[in-house]
């Protein structure tokens, strides 16, 4: 007949095979949601641009308005979110292939579905200082980036992208 | 006298037999190991593709324990991204998120190099920039969500940013828990020799 240390290696295996099988199952599920969430995010105004003392500009935003309401995730454990500000380098870079510079305005982690719908009235979280003076007056694109993090499985990312503000030209 | 002689021919026989099987599976497994992690290094790009996530500087994304897969690919980083990155002078990559790219710093930093060494002459900084221009590459820098601050404190003396090559993968897949075993294993080791002997008695013993 078979041994213990025979059954138990068995029963270990058929126990780890499963739940290879079911985080699988679980990972490949979240592939047939797609889902179409609708978010707003808005820049309310400028709280203050200044001048640092090493001659470097330093901006605060306030953001408002920020709902990632009707999204629809059903398996997942947690959802970050971030908004970041997205602006081309300066012209005489222009030909570089990678003039993207993103910055993160504020960013949050949304234990579970139900804490997606919200609204916060909030200023940037990091401070976002200008290296030199070459952003006063820069049009940029505000991106709502969400990243989903499931109970097990593929990560997934997507983000809607907001364009058209620009960055003031006086210190305030 | 002579059919003794032959049945304890045949039992040694066997026996090398069996040990020479055992050796052969024990060798398969150790290269068909090695096979699908070096098999997984191609697929991802990554020099690692499975690390385990040992701090909880990300909670409550990742906790203690979790394991990260990896990918490499060539498309530039992100703000929003997790990547694990290496830093000079520190044994264990760390798992964090980026929070800003910049583009235009390493020009700063190379514009101040050149200033500062009076060896290069400004043709040279140029051409350096201009090689910077077609890699596209980034700058990054990075923070645990858990952190309060950005990761400046971790970096090497004088590291503000981090570029490419400090760069292992970013993180796209995620399993929870299954990281325990091997913390366990290097932060109490007696469990891990208990474990090998345990087993090496097993396949000693084990009569087939």
């Amino acid at each position: 007949m078979h041994s213990f240390g025979y059954r138990a290696n068995a029963l270990l295996t058929f126990a780890v095979t499963i739940l290879a099988l079911m985080c699988a199952m679980a990972s490949i599920s979240d592939n047939l949601n797609h889902p179409t969430p609708t978010t707003q995010v808005q820049v309310l105004n400028i709280n203050w641009l200044q001048k640092q003392l090493n001659g470097n500009d330093e901006f605060q935003y306030i953001i408002c308005e920020f709902d990632l309401g009707q999204h629809d995730y059903e398996y997942i454990s947690r959802l970050a979110v971030i908004v970041y500000m997205e602006y081309k380098a300066a012209a005489e870079y222009g030909t570089r292939k990678n003039s993207l510079n993103q910055i993160s305005l504020w960013d949050g982690i949304l234990p579970t579905k139900e804490h997606a719908k919200f609204w916060i009235h909030t200023s940037n979280k990091y401070r976002f200082i200008d290296q030199g003076t070459n952003l006063r007056g820069k049009e940029f694109n505000l991106t709502l980036h969400w990243h989903v993090m499931p109970k097990t499985g593929k990560m997934f990312a997507d983000k809607i992208v907001m364009p058209g503000y620009r960055l003031p030209q006086e210190y305030r | 006298m002579g059919w003794i002689g032959e049945s304890v021919d045949s039992i040694k026989s066997l026996q090398i037999r069996q040990v020479l099987t055992q050796a052969v599976s024990l060798g398969m497994i150790v290269t068909s190991a090695l096979i699908i992690w070096k098999a997984l290094m191609c697929v991802t790009g990554s020099e690692s593709p499975v690390v385990v996530v040992l701090s909880g500087s990300m909670e409550p994304g990742f906790k203690r324990g979790d394991i990260l897969f990896l990918h490499m690919s060539k498309e530039p980083i992100r703000a929003g991204e997790i990547v694990v990155f290496n830093i000079d002078g520190r044994e264990i990559p760390i798992v964090h998120r980026v929070i800003k790219i910049d583009p235009l710093c390493f020009s700063h930093n190379q514009l101040t190099i050149a200033i500062c060494s009076p060896v290069k002459s400004a043709d040279q900084w140029f051409l350096q920039v201009h090689e910077r221009k077609d890699t596209g590459e980034v700058d990054v820098l990075t923070k645990g969500d858990n952190n309060f601050g950005d990761d400046r404190l971790l970096y090497a003396q004088g590291q503000l940013w981090l570029q490419r090559h400090h760069i292992m993968g970013r993180a796209v897949g995620f399993l929870p828990y299954v990281g325990w075993v091997t913390i366990i294993m290097t932060e109490k080791p007696i469990i891990k020799y208990i474990l090998i002997g345990a087993l090496g008695l097993l396949v000693i013993t084990s009569k087939d």
